[in-house]
Parts: C-alpha cells; structure tokens; sequence
C-alpha cells in the first residue's frame, strides 16, 4: 500500500479573509487566504480546501480572485466550495483554478446537479461535502443532514445520502460532524467509519480536531482517506509536518 | 513562435498546467491554445485534460484538432498529462471510446474485484493522492524527464482509468495501486504521465522544468 492518507487544511473564506469558527458560529479572524495557503504549501499539505461562508452573494465574486492568486503560488491540488448551486458555478471555479469543488446544499435540493457536473467535468473534481449531525444513539445511530451552513434541517440519512451521491457522480465526499466542528473533541468517528464503510469512493473526514491524534484516530478508526482540519493549524498549534509525523509514528502512511 | 503550447480542447484546468510551466520557465512565452497554427509553430507541446474520454475526443474533433495533436506528437517534445496521457492509446473502457491510438494498448477502469490492499482493506476509486512513481528502465539509461527525480517520488493522482500499454517498451514508471499499473510512457517525442505534474508540488515543477529543455527523440 502506497497510496498516503491526505491532510488537508480547511480555509474558511469570508469577505477575503480567513476565519474560523466554533460549530459554524463565533467567527475569529485567521489571516490572508494567500498566506495562509502558502505557509500550508511549504508545511506539505497535500491539498488545500477553500470554503467560501460568505453569507450573502455581495462578495462571492472575491474567492475566484483568490482562487486565481493562490493557483498561481501553490502547485497542489485546490478544492473550492460554498455557495456552488449551478453547473455554471463549477464552471467558473475550475476557470479559476480550483481543481475540484464541492457542492453542499445545492445537491440536497437538486441532487441531478452533482450528475449533471459529474458528467460535464468529471467525477474526479465532484466532491460532495455533508453537514451531519447525530440524531439516534445506541446500536444503530443515525446522522441527519443539514444545509444552509448548518441551519436547515432536512430529515435525510448521512450514510444514505452519501451513497446516493456515490450513485450520481461523486468522486468523493467530505463530511463534517456539526457536532463536533470547532469543538477540538476529535472526529466523529462512527459517522466516519458508517460513511467509508458505505461508499467505495474516498472519504474525508472534517469537524472536530483538537490535537494529532485525532488526525490519526480519522485514519485508524474511522477509516477516512483523507483528514481535514482548520483550528489546529491557523492558529499555530501544531504544523501540517508535525501532523504527518505523528501520523507515520503512528503507522500511518502519509507523504513527508 | 511560443516555446511551449498548452492544447485547450475545453477539458479541464488549464490554468493549473500554465501557471505551473510560467513558475519555473518565467521566460518562456506559453500561450493556451486550441488554433491549429499556433500548436504547429510551437517549439514543445502540452496535451493535458480531465474529464471523460469519449468528451475528450468529441471536442478534439469538434475544434479540429485530432491530427493536430498526433502530428504534434511524431514532430516535437510532447507531454501529455492525465487524460492527454490516456487518449494516446487505441481504445478507452470509459465509454467504450477509440482513442487517437499513438501507442498501442487500452485504458481500462480499476477492476472493482481487485481494489483491496494487503491486509484486506478497500482501496477507493477514484484513486485520489499522493502515490509513489517507480521509475522504469528504458534501455540502459534513465529517461532524462526524470533527472533529479527521485525513483519512487510521490506524484498527485486523480483517476479511475489506467493504461495498459501492449508494449512493454513503452512503459517509463509505475505505480502500485494495488497491483502495478503504468503512470508515465516514453516513445520516441512522447512523453506522457497519469498524474498532475502541475499539482504535485516541488516533485511536479522539476518534471515540467525538465520538459523545458528536453530535446525529445525524433524517430
């Protein structure tokens, strides 16, 4: 096996900076976008995930800007999500620079949409991205999704859903635990490990991550493909190298 | 006269594969193209794409451009990334498409039955990251695309189709996944890879570097 699992540092964008929050509320400013991909890029980040939170369509033009500029410093693969609703929209991230995108909300509402970019540019650049939130303990728990930055709630089942995008087109899927985002507790690890088991595409895990373990245990137990995390790096906790170190002393095969 | 054309046929980001070629040739005029002329006149050649194969020939067609890219192909140094690596070859599983058949041999989807590891675990498709390219001998001496490239260096990967070139000659790097397949191909002005150069780091941009001043091997 030589494949590596992925770190992905998460940049949440809004009005061209970056910020983070605590369950997709309290905003903390982080820095530049630019800066900020770049510091990844010399840690060795494998790839950059770039979430456009802008809540209103006012700026929403500013992160293809920022998507030009950061495709023009790191030469990694870049991931552009937020506010996607339109072939259209994929379209013009990808112009940008974006070498996938991931849609949220849109594919709950008109989920042909992730068929119809799948088919249009591929599945390899389709992520679909699940906001998740448990909803049954016990034996057989139970993840709802929700849209709208963590809102709406919608009565669909995460695992069910994520393998109905697998069936659309979907070359990967990032879940988050709205649970745990912001909440430095670790993964939510049985929602991880239901979504891997479910589906043969990749999995990304995202929401929770407090130290290095957490990053491994997404890995080990939750059987991700790829971890995702934004708080531990933006505020210099830890470097993306550290994170691969540990996660090779650890068993664990990652580029470094 | 650009000393480099990147072939745009409408499939994928073409923007990553310029901006990665004007990093480390800042000199060098690359111009993004899809007019037969331009891709003529120019010194060296880039064939990229991702997407689907049977769209990757329909809009080669559709601009003209089918003989364009194989004469391209038989006259200058030539690169082809991904998809451009692919549709070299005769036939495409994906969509059950011809490809421009340069090099003989077919793309082939990753065998569902097939994708476990060792220890039993499940390997995903598409096969997305960062995974290590194993040089091949070509004769005796390395192919001079991998100079100051570490054998075994990590790549970025994005794909479910691979080729399975018929001949072995061709054949200038691999890579486990679970079994070998080939991710890099060498023949005479070609040289083509699986993985995105253009993304994958310090690694990538020595390759596309290389691509600047290699000569190629005319027949």
């Amino acid at each position: 096996m030589a494949l590596a699992k992925r770190i992905i540092p998460c940049l949440d964008v809004t009005n061209g900076r970056v910020v983070k929050g605590v369950n997709f509320v309290n905003l903390r400013d982080a820095g530049d976008p630019v800066e900020i991909a770049k510091r990844y890029d010399e840690q060795g980040a494998d790839e950059l995930t770039f979430l456009d939170i802008t809540a209103t369509s006012d700026n929403r033009d500013l992160i293809l800007h920022i998507i030009e500029a950061v495709a023009a410093q790191v030469f990694i693969p870049l991931t552009v999500g937020g506010g996607v609703r339109a072939v259209e929209d994929v379209r013009r991230l990808l112009h940008a620079g974006a070498d996938k995108v991931s849609i949220n909300t849109a594919a709950v509402f008109n989920p042909q949409l992730v068929k119809e970019c799948s088919d249009r540019f591929g599945s390899q650049c389709i992520v679909v991205a699940i906001d998740a939130k448990q909803t049954v303990w016990g034996a057989a728990p139970k993840w709802e999704i929700f849209t709208h930055g963590g809102r709406k709630a919608t009565g669909l089942d995460a695992v069910a859903w994520a393998q109905k995008m697998q069936g659309l087109g979907a070359g990967e899927i990032l879940h988050t635990s709205m649970d745990r985002d912001g909440a430095k507790i670790g993964f939510d690890l049985n929602l991880t490990r239901a979504i891997s088991d479910a589906v043969n595409i990749p999995v990304i895990a995202s929401g929770g991550v407090g130290n290095l373990q957490h990053l491994a245990d997404g890995v080990k137990m939750g059987g991700a493909d790829a971890v995702l995390a934004a708080s531990i790096f933006h505020f210099g906790e830890y470097t993306v190298e550290q994170a691969k170190k540990h996660m090779q002393e650890q068993g664990i095969e990652v580029r470094l | 006269m650009p000393d480099i054309a990147i072939i745009d046929y409408g499939m994928g980001n073409l923007l990553s594969v310029s901006k990665a070629f004007e990093h480390v040739a800042p000199l060098a005029e690359i111009v993004v193209t899809a007019d037969p002329a331009v891709i003529k006149a120019a010194t060296r050649v880039v064939f990229p794409g991702v997407g689907a194969m049977p769209d990757c020939m329909r809009e080669l067609a559709a601009r003209g451009l089918t003989e364009v890219v194989k004469q391209a192909a038989e006259n200058k140094p030539f690169l082809g990334i991904c998809l451009g690596m692919q549709a070299l070859f005769e036939r495409s599983e994906e969509g059950d498409c011809a490809g421009l058949g340069l090099l003989p041999g077919n793309v082939r989807l990753f065998p569902a039955e097939a994708m476990q590891d060792a220890a039993g675990n499940k390997l995903k498709v598409p096969h997305i990251g960062w995974n290590r390219v194993h040089q091949a001998a070509l004769g005796t001496t390395p192919h001079p695309m991998w100079a100051g490239i570490e054998d075994g260096e990590r790549f970025y990967f994005v794909h479910s189709y691979y080729a399975e070139p018929a001949d072995p000659a061709v054949v200038a790097a691999f890579t486990h996944y679970p079994f070998a397949f080939t991710c890099a191909v060498a023949r005479d002005n070609v040289f083509a890879v699986q993985f995105h150069p253009e993304k994958s780091q310090a690694a990538g941009l020595h390759l596309l570097a290389n691509f600047i001043t290699w000569e190629g091997n005319p027949r």
